[in-house]
This record gives structure tokens, sequence and C-alpha cells, in this order.
């Protein structure tokens, strides 16, 4: 019993020590602690300082490499890929390819136009379903610092081959001179320079269809000159042996001029919205044995003596600011009249009888074509003829009765066409149509189109 | 009396025709800013005749009668080149009858010429869209290439009109001085927008982004003068959550619609830059159109 409270004093006596001792060892420890944290601190700054001079080093350089990209960028730039020595000289080539697909009411082969004689033109459409268009294959080029030579080729869909565009004129004659020789399309009206591809409707209108077979086309001479004034007033006359409707010259025996044109266009700008143009043209020539079949009867009748033919055309386009990319409108009308005087010869092939004979013909058409957002475009075209009453001395003196001469009969033809096309892009097109053709008396034809006209090769010019 | 009548009508139709000598040298700019710059050198002794305005899409001009009357009495025609002209010019050039401007001759000007070009395709096809064989034709908005533009100008002024080559020299160097201070002006106004990502309706801004430092992300245009389609913008505005653009730029000439949605559907700003002198009202000048443009900028990546 006595060692037991020794033995608790003791015990109590050492735990004390030990508490002691514990806390001098912590106060250690702690400033060990301390010392540690510190130099650790340290070096991770260090450590970081050195980091940060790395990185900036390091975006340094990558400066550096930027610059040098840079340098090197504009070094490349400056450096032009020689230019290769023949293929740099050739011509400039251009293709049109074109398709559609017709849906008509009435038998295209029993088309006419009532009271006029027959221009010996395409009376599109020519054919009811599918139908190639016309190909037209485009080479053009400057021949030298003088000239430059056109060639288009019309690869019909019947296979044969025809030339549209033959022709070379002068580069910058001066003086506003321009000249062109060789075949084709004459400067006349506003349409009839434009190929059919550029046309804002499948097919050409009436008047155009009657009094030129779709477009006058010529083997001569042009010459035309701008006058140096601030509105733009051009001056133009063509002398040639015309190939197509109303002229004829089957037997090419014959020296000198046998048809000629001269036109002027005026247009200009009405504030930075509006551009116009308009012309006045004139077509004369000497048609010789012009011999047309009768569609109605089958007789063949033929017709020698003038023919003359007054244009007046007239284009406005309008565009908000004149940025036609978005929105633009365009306004085209063309009136033509033609007096035809001369002799006409009924049954070339039988009686063959002969007579005086005059006539005079009108007829217009006017469109409004809108694009009302970009590549979308929607147009109307109304087209009207006036046939005349012909003065036929064969009927006046009674030796023939109006009902020999059946296609000669008085009559307005005439047409409304809608149209909505597509372009995606400045080389495609495709187009929906419908027309209401009433070109004889007998029948009105519901006519729909779906064509498309794409071109690819070199850019062609934006014409007005 | 008729003696008379027929006089003054003889001394009107004269006065018509005479009129462009006696002007000094015309000019006739296929686009504004070369109107401004030939304006800059020649002053008061030149007539400039600017064929198209900054709200107008260069590429999509005709050959309007308008053009051919002025052409026609042009000395000299300065063109950008680099076929953005090629719709219409060689129509125009060719159709006014007038020798001295033909291309070759030292009346035609083609700024490209003195210019390195940018993005010059390596394959030529139209799947592509609307491409320039020659590279990139908007390359006036680096103004480095006006003022190299501007030297070479000079010199075929001079050319052109002797007489007054030592006044154009003068008033180029005095504007070329001025330039000089501008761009260095621009650049350190514009340091804010260095590796800023941008879309742009069309690629009009590759020389003013590669100028500025900005990055360019995407074109609205799916294929060069191609409208955008909605399917290419939706996948625009895919790629906005992976690789965001700041802005979505245009120029004054080119439709808000595209631009503006995108703008809408990505919470971007949408910005219309005057593209040229003239594109908008503070964009008077050449000086203007760059202050004009970089403020706008700045504006935008606030």
């Amino acid at each position: 019993m006595f060692h037991k409270p020794f033995a608790v004093a003791a015990l109590l006596a050492a735990s004390c020590t030990a508490q002691a001792a514990s806390d001098a060892d912590l106060a250690a420890i702690r400033s060990q602690i301390n010392e540690l944290k510190q130099s650790y601190e340290q070096r991770i700054a260090a450590l970081e300082q050195k980091l940060a001079q790395a990185e900036s080093k390091a975006s340094k350089a990558e400066i550096t490499a930027t610059n040098a990209n840079v340098v090197a960028n504009e070094a490349r730039l400056n450096v032009r890929p020689p230019q290769t020595s023949a293929s740099a000289f050739n011509p400039e080539i251009s293709l049109i390819l074109s398709g559609s697909y017709t849906n008509l009411k009435q038998n295209p082969g029993e088309r006419r136009l009532q009271g006029f004689i027959p221009s010996n033109g395409e009376l599109m459409p020519e054919n009811r379903s599918f139908t190639l268009g016309e190909s037209e294959l485009m080479i053009a080029a400057n021949i030298d610092p003088l000239f430059r030579g056109t060639l288009r080729l019309a690869l019909a869909p019947d296979n044969t081959m025809g030339v549209e565009e033959a022709s070379v004129q002068t580069l910058g004659l001066g003086n506003g001179f321009n000249l062109k020789a060789g075949r084709f399309l004459s400067g006349i009206g506003y349409l009839n320079e434009m190929h059919p591809h550029e046309w804002d409707f499948s097919n050409a209108p009436l008047p155009y269809q009657a009094f030129f077979g779709n477009a006058l086309g010529m083997d001569g001479v042009q010459a035309r000159w701008l006058a140096p004034t601030p509105i733009f007033l051009e001056f133009g006359g063509e002398t040639a042996r015309a190939m197509s409707f109303p002229a004829t010259d089957e037997s090419k025996s014959k020296n000198g001029l046998m048809s000629a044109s001269a036109f002027v266009h005026v247009g200009g700008d009405l504030g930075v919205a509006n551009s116009w143009r308009g012309g006045i043209s004139y077509f004369a020539s000497q048609p010789k044995d012009r011999e047309y079949q009768d569609p109605l009867n089958g007789v063949n009748n033929s017709f020698s003596g003038a023919s003359r033919t007054w244009i007046a055309d007239l284009l406005w386009k309008w565009s908000p600011n004149g940025n036609a990319k978005q929105t633009n409108l365009k306004l085209q009308g063309e009136y033509f009249r033609r007096t035809e005087s001369g002799d006409l010869v009924y049954d070339t092939a039988g009686s063959a009888q002969q007579g005086a004979f005059s006539n005079t013909q009108s007829g217009y058409y006017a469109q409004a074509v809108y694009q009302f957002m970009p590549n979308w475009r929607v147009g109307y075209r109304y087209d009207r003829l006036s046939s005349g009453s012909a003065n036929i001395e064969l009927i006046n003196n009674g030796t023939l009765t109006a009902a020999d001469l059946p296609l000669l009969a008085n009559y307005s033809p005439s047409r409304n066409t809608l149209m909505v096309d597509w372009s995606p892009s400045e080389f495609s097109r495709v187009r929906l149509q419908y027309a209401q053709d009433k070109t004889r008396p007998e029948a009105t034809d519901n006519q729909f189109w779906l064509q498309y006209v794409m071109s690819l090769g070199a850019h062609g010019g934006h014409k007005f | 009396m008729m003696k008379k009548i027929t006089q003054y009508m003889g001394i009107s139709l004269l006065s018509l025709f005479s009129l462009p000598a006696l002007a000094n040298l015309n000019i006739f700019a296929t686009v504004p800013e070369w109107g401004a710059l030939a304006k800059e050198i020649g002053g008061d002794k030149v007539s400039i005749y600017n064929a198209t305005t900054a709200l107008q899409d260069p590429h999509r001009i005709e050959a309007k009668p308008s053009l051919l009357a002025q052409a026609r009495r042009a000395q000299l025609v300065v063109a950008t080149g680099a076929e953005l002209e090629i719709g219409w010019l060689p129509l125009v050039v060719r159709d006014s009858g007038n020798s001295a401007i033909q291309a070759g001759r030292p009346g035609y000007f083609e700024a490209a010429s003195v210019v390195a070009m940018r993005d010059v395709p390596k394959v030529l096809d139209r799947a592509q869209g609307d491409v320039h064989a020659a590279g990139n034709p908007h390359f006036h908005l680096d103004p480095r290439n006006i003022q190299k533009v501007g030297e070479a100008l000079t010199a075929r002024m001079g050319e052109l009109d002797p007489a007054n080559a030592e006044a154009y020299r003068a008033s180029f160097k005095a504007f070329s001085s001025k330039w000089q201070a501008a761009i260095v002006r621009w650049e350190s106004e514009a340091a804010p927008l260095r590796g800023v990502s941008v879309l742009v309706h069309h690629s009009s801004f590759v020389y003013l982004a590669a100028w500025l430092g900005l990055k360019e992300l995407g074109v609205l245009e799916s294929k060069p003068g191609v409208e955008p389609t909605s399917g290419h913008l939706s996948s625009l505005l895919e790629r906005q959550k992976s690789a965001p653009a700041r802005m979505v730029l245009r120029a004054a000439y080119q439709s808000d619609g595209p631009s503006l949605w995108l703008s809408g559907k990505a919470g971007i700003p949408a910005v219309m830059l005057p593209f040229s002198v003239g594109g908008t009202p503070e964009a008077g000048s050449l000086f203007s159109l760059f202050d004009d443009t970089i403020n706008r900028l700045l504006k935008a990546n606030r």
C-alpha cells in the first residue's frame, strides 16, 4: 500500500517533464517549418521568375517568327510567276449550252404570223417536248494592236453548223470611230445585236420574228462613231449583202450595195439609279424574187421591190443606288414599221401572174423584267403586230380574189408572255415561261417552256 | 437673220465638241478610291469621272451609255485590274473608239500592276465561284498599297501631261508624307484589333485584315460572288461555338440581310464598313475612309 502514492507522484512528475520537452520540440519544429516554407517560397518565386523570363523569350521568338513569316509571305507575293509563253496568247473561248422542254397546246407546224410573209427565220418553238437549243461556240481575241476578231459558231440540234458571226473590228481607231467587217448582227434596234442566250425571254419578240426572222444578220461592213459629248450619242451605218429576210440575194450575181442601214443611239443616266438608251434605226433593201409558200393553200408567190423598215427603241434600267445586284428593273420596248412596194408574182410555178404590190406593216413589243431578290427575276412581255391591208393589183383588177392569197389577209397577231428565271451565278440560268400566243385567227396556243442557258469559259461582257 | 442663226448654231456645236479639250487631264476612274487618289495628285489640273460609287458592286456593272460617253472623252483610265472590272471595262474601252485608253497604251492604268496580290488561286475552276485568276482585287484597303499605286499613278499622269508633271509630283509628295504619318497613327489606333476574329460577307477585306492583323474565320458567301445560303450561314453559326468570331463585316454595297441574321443569332455586332470613298457619310476622302473604317472596327470591338 505504501508504494502506490509514490508511484503516482513519479508518474505525474514524469508526465510533467515529458510535457515540457514536447513544447520545446514543437517550437523548434515550427521554426523549422517556417524556414522550409520561406525557402520554398523563395525557390518558387525564383522559379516563377525564370518561367516568366522563358515565356517572354518564347513569345518574343514567336513574334520574330511571325514577322519572318510576314516578310517571307510578302517576298513570295512579290515574286510573280512567269507567264507561260504560248498559252498566254490563247484567245477567249466561251461556250453556250441551252436546251428546253416545251409543252404546246397547238401543233407547232401550224403556227404562222397571219398577214405576214414568212421570214424564213426560225419561228420558235419548233418542237414539242425535249429540244436541244443551239450550242454556241465563241472564240475571240485581239489580233494585234489594231484589230480584234470574233467567231461565233452555232451548232444546231440537227447536227448542222452555222456561222453566226465572223467579224473583225478595229481597236481604238481613235476619235470615236469603230469599224467592223465580216458577218455580224446589225446594230439596228436594241435587241437585234443580242444573241439568244442574252434574251430575257425564251423566244424573240413577234416584231423581230415577223420583220427579220429573229435577227437581222449582215455580211458587210459597219461604221460607228461616238460623239465626244457628255451624253451618249452614237451614229452608225452599215452596208451589206443582207443574208436574211427581208432581203434576198440567192444568185449573188449583183455588184454594189444591196442593203444598207443607219442608226442613231442616245443615252445617259438620270441620277445614280436610272440609266437609259433610246434609238432610231432605218434599214433598206432591194429584195429580188423573194419567194414564199403560202401555208394555207400551198401556192408559191414571190416579191421583188423595195423594203424599208424603221425602228424606234427605248431601254430603261433602274436599280437602287445603281447597284443591280440585289434588285433591279428593266423596261424595254421597240416599235417597227415596214413599207414594201414593188411587184408580186402569184403562183411562180404555174400561172406566174404579176402585179404591183404595196403594204405598210407595223408591230411593237413592250416588256418589264424585275429582279425581286438576288438570282430571281420575273418578267412580262406584250407583243402585237398589225399586218395592214396590202394593196395588191392582181386583186384590185379582179385577176385574183383575196382567197387566192389567204396568208396576206389582214390580221393583228398578239401574244402575252410571262416568265420567271433563276440564275445562281452570272453563268447559269433556268427559266420557266408561259405564253398565250394569238398569232393566227383560228387558234390560241398556250405554250410552256422550261429552259436552261449556261455559259462556260471566258467571262462575257455585261452589255447594257 | 438666218445666217446669224446658223452662225450661233455653228458656235454652239463647236463649243459642244471642244468642251473636253478645255479641261486639263480627263481621268476616268473605275472605282471611287482611284478617283480620290487621282484628285489628290492632280488637284484642279485634272477632271475626274468616277464610273461607280461605293454603293455599287464593282463586279456587277454594265457597259452603260454614260460610261461609253465618258470613256470616249477620257485621256486616262484608272482601273483596279485583276479582273475586278472584267464584266464591263473591256467592252467600254473597246466601244469607246478612243485610241488613247486602249489596254497597253499609256492612257490605260491598272493599279494591280504595282501591288503584291493575295489569294491568287492555285486552281481556276468556276465551281469555286467567281474566282479572280490574278488574285483578290480589293487591295486598296491596305493603305500601303494606296501609297504604291499613288507613286505609279503620279508617274503615269506626268507622262501623259508633261506640263504638269512637276505639280503632280509635288502634290503626291505632300500627300505621301501625310499618308505615311496617317498609316503610323492608324496602326497604333488599331492595335487592339490585332488578333480579333471576324467573319466577312465577301472576301472584300483580305488586305485590310492582313494589315491590321484581323483573323478572318469565315466568309458568308459559300463561294465568291454566290449569295449566302441559309445552310452555309447555319454552319457558320454552328462554328461560333468552337471558334467564336467577335464581329461580322460587310462592305457598304453588300446586302445587310445575311450579316444581320448572323449578328442576331450569334450575338456579335454586324459592322458595315465604307469599303471605298463615299461608302458612308463619314468616309468622304481617302483619309476619312480609313479613319471611319478603324473607328467602326474599334467601336464593335469594345
